[in-house]
């Protein structure tokens, strides 16, 4: 009994540790990644925005992190660690991390901690996420124009809000140039693996799809199309341009270093607040990769056309009319959806084959 | 010349009780040369490893973490030594881990936001009944068709593991929660079924007490008790067994069962504590690593306590190593395998003598 309370005295002197050491200089910058951050997707632009950070403020701010940290107690621990360690601002950079992030920045109020793609806020914790939608749509721009099958694959991950908006997305634009066209979606209930994604790519090609989007970060869908030849893909959240210039005709890359820079200035001013920060194409953190010569002129200034009334605030992806998939009426004549429908969006178009899993 | 491995009478006490010691200090040394190489000073990083956890900047809260990460590989691991001992190899404590964990939430959540004293108890019972019949699967189809036991309860983990996303999506979704996957928070949304800290800021829940309980049971059970004799013999003399009167259809579903509850248990305080709520990604591989700490531990209760703790050593240190200099996830996972590597090597050691041989010249 005597060992549980010195320990727990001792815990109670850490905390106070952890406490001085955050006023310390240079200021401290910790980020939790999902996977590892080799992965070329996800966690590899979570990574250049780290480092994007280091270059941007040199010897003022030192960076830590720790990589394929488990979503659930691990990712508690791991965060917990950071703080004791003098971390003055944290980035926990996927959605199952959101809990933990939650308990550790209520036992440490004077730490800063920003949460990617949740929704749980609090006086010393922000979030953020990109408008990856808007990418999606110059993603379906493309692929409608380039399908010589009609049939557009998608690789889906898990039936969240996020992925059914970007599905959503794609299949209005695509809809918009070739009305013809038809989506089969593949569920890989992973973000990251390459042997499912393979599978799931082959799968989609045997039922004729010619054009592949995928919403999991490894580029095994691209080899896949590669070897079938003749499929065009995109890719997801880091350029993937080593596929490039075909089958990988364009991509959207999340641009997570302003914003990490801009957080970690707010820090070192003392003026940082927890925000709720949804930035798309205009701020620049969602970026459509170069579309490649595999693509004709035209079709190519179109997608840029998009994108670029998307960046100036001239279009929202989702602007009606529009229905939903059971012939219901979404969004009537320039309408435009608001942020908290698209935030917990969990129905199909009308038009977009299936139902999503439950 | 050549080496030959000549098997001894008896493995040698001394070496036996040798190797783990020597395996840790052969991991430091290979561990610290990769270290070294991946541009780390390698005494630190080893007393980063070893040390810290233990008595470093941070220990009071690391120390309390220890029993956290090695409360469920603790308890997993001695159920399944049960059936290891006996020749019975249960692979799918994972699989019997998550639904354990989805079983005893379900019925937790079932009754949200009821506040009753009964609810965590009730909860524990399911999870340890969900672990036992996932279970039960590989063992009556042993039993009753003589199916491979290793192959259907590997094989049920990535059944279990289909389910667990399908709850997290369906049926146990947060109605809360926007539309994302997940449960409710148990841990921090629901008292009544929450596996809390016992004593704050040691790390010690109902999971860490579990552990050490079964450890107990196994301890008496083996050395006390006529099944703990059937299972030894079972495992020795599969013959002798035989004639021996021990029945191997009732050794079977008892120690599979066993595993079964026991991981079963591990999940559902996992699930009610430290984790928190179903998700997707709920299970992070304790079922599998339970069956590197059943053998580290040689099968034997005490052993798999220790087992279980330097486990849980390595993986704390590992992280702190990731943090504190900036060593990869990967480098930290090969440093645990050669922990490993490095113990089997030496059993070769205390099971067999080197003697430097003659080839012999043939004409």
């Amino acid at each position: 009994m005597n060992l549980l309370k010195s320990l727990a005295g001792a815990t109670a002197l850490a905390l106070g540790l952890a406490g001085a050491a955050a006023a310390q200089d240079p200021v401290k910058a910790g980020f939790i990644y999902v996977g590892p951050v080799g992965d070329g997707g996800w966690t590899y632009e979570h990574n250049q925005g780290r480092l994007a950070v280091e270059e941007h403020f040199g010897d003022a701010v030192e960076t830590i992190f720790q990589e394929s940290v488990p979503e659930g107690a691990d990712a508690e621990r791991a965060i917990t660690q950071m703080v004791l360690a003098g971390a003055d601002i944290i980035f926990t950079t996927s959605f199952g991390y959101m809990d933990p992030t939650v308990a550790v920045a209520e036992k440490f109020p004077e730490v800063k901690f920003e949460h990617a793609t949740g929704y749980k806020t609090a006086p010393n914790l922000g979030v953020y996420s990109a408008r990856f939608y808007e990418g999606r749509a110059v993603q379906g721009t493309i692929a409608g124009r380039m399908t010589k099958s009609n049939i557009i694959g998608y690789i889906a991950s898990f039936p969240i809000p996020e992925v059914i908006r970007g599905i959503n997305s794609a299949y209005i634009h695509a809809k918009k140039v070739n009305p013809d066209v038809q989506f089969k979606i593949v569920w890989a209930y992973t973000w990251f693996d390459p042997a499912k994604e393979a599978d799931a790519a082959k799968a989609l090609i045997e039922q004729g799809a010619d054009v592949i989007l995928q919403h999991t970060d490894s580029t095994a869908p691209q080899a896949a199309a590669a070897e079938a030849g003749n499929v065009f893909t995109f890719g997801q959240a880091s350029d993937m341009s080593e596929y490039a210039p075909s089958p990988r005709i364009s991509s959207i890359i999340d641009n997570w270093g302003p914003y990490y820079i801009a957080r970690v200035q707010a820090v070192i001013d003392g003026t940082w607040e927890s925000d709720n920060t949804w930035d798309g194409i205009g701020p620049g953190m969602v970026k459509i990769g170069e579309i490649s010569d595999a693509v004709p002129a035209e079709v190519k200034a179109e997608a840029e056309a998009l994108r670029d009334k998307i960046a100036a605030g001239e279009y929202h992806p989702f602007t009606g009319p529009l229905n939903k998939q059971d012939g219901s009426v979404w969004l009537a004549e320039g309408e435009t959806a608001d942020d908290g429908t698209l935030a917990g969006l969990d129905f199909y178009v009308e038009g977009i084959e299936g139902e999503i899993p439950n | 010349m050549k080496l030959k491995l000549e098997r001894r009478a008896a493995p040698s006490a001394l070496v036996s009780g040798a190797t783990p010691v020597l395996a840790v200090i052969a991991t430091m040394i290979a561990g610290g040369v990769m270290f070294w190489a991946l541009g780390a000073n390698p005494a630190e990083a080893i007393r980063i490893i070893f040390w810290d956890p233990l008595f470093g900047d941070f220990a009071s809260y690391t120390r309390g973490q220890l029993l956290i990460k090695a409360g469920p590989l603790i308890l997993i691991a001695i159920g399944l030594s049960l059936g290891f001992k006996a020749g019975i190899w249960n692979i799918g404590a994972e699989g019997q881990y998550i639904i354990g964990a989805v079983v005893g939430a379900g019925v937790g959540l079932a009754f949200y936001p009821t506040e009753s004293r009964l609810i965590f108890p009730l909860m524990v019972l399911a999870g340890a009944f969900g672990g036992w019949a996932w279970a039960m699967i590989p063992a009556l189809l042993k039993t009753r068709l003589g199916t491979n036991e290793i192959l259907v309860s590997l094989m049920l983990v990535y059944v279990a593991q289909n389910i667990l996303a399908s709850m997290s999506t369906g049926l146990l979704r947060n109605p809360d929660g926007m539309g994302f996957p997940g449960s409710r928070n148990i841990a921090r949304d629901f008292p009544a079924a929450a596996n809390p800290e016992l004593i704050a800021g040691t790390g010690i829940h109902w999971g860490v007490v579990a552990a050490l309980i079964a450890v107990i049971f196994a301890y008496v059970l083996m050395t006390r008790h006529r099944m703990g004799f059937q299972i030894r013999l079972a495992g020795e003399a599969p013959k002798a067994a035989r004639f021996g009167g021990v029945r191997p259809r009732r050794l079977i579903l008892f120690t599979l069962g066993m595993g079964g509850a026991l991981a079963g248990l591990a999940g559902l305080f996992e699930v009610a504590g430290p984790a928190g709520q179903i998700s997707i990604d709920f299970n992070s591989g304790y079922g599998f690593t339970a069956i590197i700490v059943a053998f580290l531990g040689r099968l034997h209760p005490l052993g798999i306590l220790l087992a279980g703790l330097l486990m849980a050593l390595t993986y704390i240190g590992g992280e702190l190593a990731q943090t504190m200099i900036g060593m990869p996830a990967a480098a930290i996972q090969l440093f645990q395998g050669m922990l490993l590597f490095f113990l089997l090597a030496m059993d070769v050691f205390a099971n067999y003598r080197i003697r430097l041989g003659r080839t012999e010249v043939k004409a």
